[in-house]
């Protein structure tokens, strides 16, 4: 298979330097660094310098034309807290309600695909995949269609009365689900399932199936084998796919922007118009520390109540 | 009367399943469908009329077609650069030991882990400090960087998986370590390679929040569709979206059967040597 192996010793090669800098032991041990070297220098300048510099942009005041300087005004943080507190709990309670529906409404198909889909497995999963190919904003931008007034998923959920009850929980408004807070949850729900759905059915796909039908000749009921057995065993599955789901769900400004209106405004649309729009960079900054520095927090906490923090 | 529940609570995780994937696809057809309206007035939000003007004109409205070049442009470049440095490291984190490890490993994690908005706001404060222009360069920084960890887990996990015994083996017939690298390492590796790719690509061509804040007055394909929606949405962008997912499963369709015909031909091959 190989081709002709020539023979690299230093005789084809000629006589060599008499003085070498660095021995043969010396460049093998250097190998892994000049390796490593480019990667990770481009992710210390363009990812990690950059969150170093927004932490000392959220301390400096100033202005656009006199220019901005370091003056430890930590009052920012607190301005910033106070007057956008809504918008961050906001963001929080949607990205938990979506992350809450991507969980049950992922399960049973991660579960159809693992263990019921049969030959049409592949199928199923290139069906999960392919929407991704068409760029998210316009297949955000579908959902107004969908959603639209007076279009037929809104008549028909107003003549089945849903839309009572959920305008009496306040999650929509009169006959209207655009510019609700349940289509901002909607649309987000429906950006992030994938990311639900492969990690649950990659840790379901590895669970033996000969472990049900242990449990079924032990005498569980189908329920009983679900909850003690298939439950636990997918639980990598569900804290990779809360993680995926949720972050990206908190920090986003797209489906508030494109399907709600201004009383459903994440924390993303206000760090986004403050830095592009309003151009103050210090309230921006803050805002955008304080979001990595809940959502790290988050994390930790649930990977530490969860048990799993070897997904780190 | 009875018999209809029983069948529902039997295959309830059938029914629920496929009730998610038609919720996962429902857009999807929505865009197909809408790709052959005829609006009234500047958004296609409503049914009017079919019509095929916009498959027969998809680069009709002005900017749309360069905005789809310039993200191509960006997601080939992105990948090149996030695949040959990702997989670099990679191969450093596979195969060698070296100081400050937990560091690097957590440098990796880190932007997987991260809201898009936060690492977008912090670059675009630096290059705005730094009085760097933004524009087609400070794009390809930002998504090299976001793709650098998605390819580096797809490669480390392939080489990790790798038989060591291959490349001892490699060596012991006298293959140089160049050689053993391109003809045994690197072709094994090339999956893992391949899949990072790929996903360097989607990512960097679908990417909106980071490009948003780095691209300045530049207008790929994702800020184009964000323009619409403020503009007014032509139908051709729908043509392209459609155009993209047949593109993108046609493709998946050609690699299975092509896959399915090469172990097919290797299956036929190995049982006439059986014979």
């Amino acid at each position: 298979m190989l081709g002709p192996v020539r023979g690299r010793g230093p005789a084809v090669r000629g006589p060599r330097p008499p003085v070498r800098p660095l021995g043969p032991a010396t460049r093998k041990r250097l190998v892994p660094y000049w390796l490593l070297l480019p990667g990770m220098l481009w992710l210390l300048v363009f990812f990690a310098a950059p969150l170093v510099y927004q932490a000392s942009t959220s301390l400096q005041t100033g202005s656009l034309e006199e220019g901005f300087r370091v003056t430890w005004h930590f009052s920012t943080y607190a301005d910033a807290l106070a007057r956008y507190s809504p918008q961050f709990l906001r963001s929080v309670g949607y990205a938990a309600a979506a992350t809450a529906l991507c969980l049950v409404l992922g399960y049973p198909l991660a579960y159809l695909i693992a263990f019921k889909a049969g030959r049409w497995r592949n199928v199923l999963m290139v069906l999960v995949i392919a929407p991704f190919f068409t760029s998210f904003l316009i297949r955000t931008l579908a959902w107004k269609t969908i959603l639209a007034d007076r279009g037929p998923v809104v008549s028909a959920l107003g003549s089945l009365h849903v839309l009572d009850v959920t305008s009496g929980l306040g999650i929509t408004e009169g006959d209207r689900v655009l510019a609700t807070p349940l289509a901002v949850v909607c649309g987000l729900t429906y950006n992030f399932l994938p990311f639900m759905i492969l990690p649950l059915y990659s840790s379901l796909e590895r669970v033996d199936g000969r472990l049900h039908e242990a449990a079924a000749d032990l005498y569980a009921r189908p329920a009983t084998i679900f909850r003690k057995v298939t439950l636990p065993l997918s639980m990598p599955g569900v804290v990779a796919g809360t993680l995926l789901t949720f972050i990206p769900a908190a920090g986003d400004y797209v489906n508030a922007e494109l399907l709600g209106s201004t009383d459903q405004k994440m924390i993303g649309n206000v760090i986004q118009s403050q830095f592009l729009r309003v151009l103050d960079y210090p309230t921006a900054a803050a805002l955008s520390f304080l979001l990595m520095a809940a959502i790290l927090a988050m994390v930790t906490l649930y990977l530490r109540t969860s048990g799993t923090e070897e997904l780190l | 009367m009875r018999a209809p529940w029983r069948w529902l609570r039997r295959n309830l995780v059938v029914v629920a399943g496929l009730a998610t994937l038609g919720y996962l696809t429902l857009p999807n057809a929505v865009v197909l469908l809408f790709s052959f309206n005829d609006p009234d007035g500047r958004f296609n939000y409503t049914w009017q009329r079919f019509s095929t003007d916009a498959w027969t004109d998809p680069c009709g409205v002005a900017d749309l077609c360069g905005s789809l070049g310039l993200s191509l442009r960006i997601a080939l470049w992105a990948t090149l650069g996030a695949t040959v440095l990702g997989t670099m490291t990679a191969f450093a984190l596979a195969r060698h030991r070296f100081r400050a490890r937990t560091a690097v490993n957590s440098l990796i994690f880190l932007p997987m882990a991260m809201p898009e908005i936060v690492m977008a706001a912090s670059l675009a404060t630096l290059f705005l400090n730094m009085g760097v222009r933004f524009g087609f360069w400070t794009i390809l920084i930002a998504h090299i960087m976001f793709c650098l960890s998605f390819v580096i887990t797809a490669v480390k996990a392939r080489v990790l998986s790798m038989d060591p015994r291959l490349e001892q083996a490699a060596r012991d017939l006298y293959a140089s370590p160049p050689q053993t690298f391109l003809r045994v390492t690197l072709p094994i590796a090339a999956p893992g390679i391949a899949a990072g790719a790929l996903l360097s690509f989607a990512l960097s061509f679908d990417d909106f929040i980071i490009t948003n804040f780095n691209a300045g007055s530049t207008v790929t394909f994702p800020m184009y569709v964000w323009g619409s929606a403020q503009r007014g949405t032509p139908v051709q962008i729908n043509v392209i979206g459609t155009a993209m997912f047949l593109v993108a499963v046609g493709c998946v369709l050609a690699a299975r059967v092509a896959g399915g015909r090469r172990t097919r031909n290797k299956a036929r091959r190995s049982s006439r040597r059986r014979s």
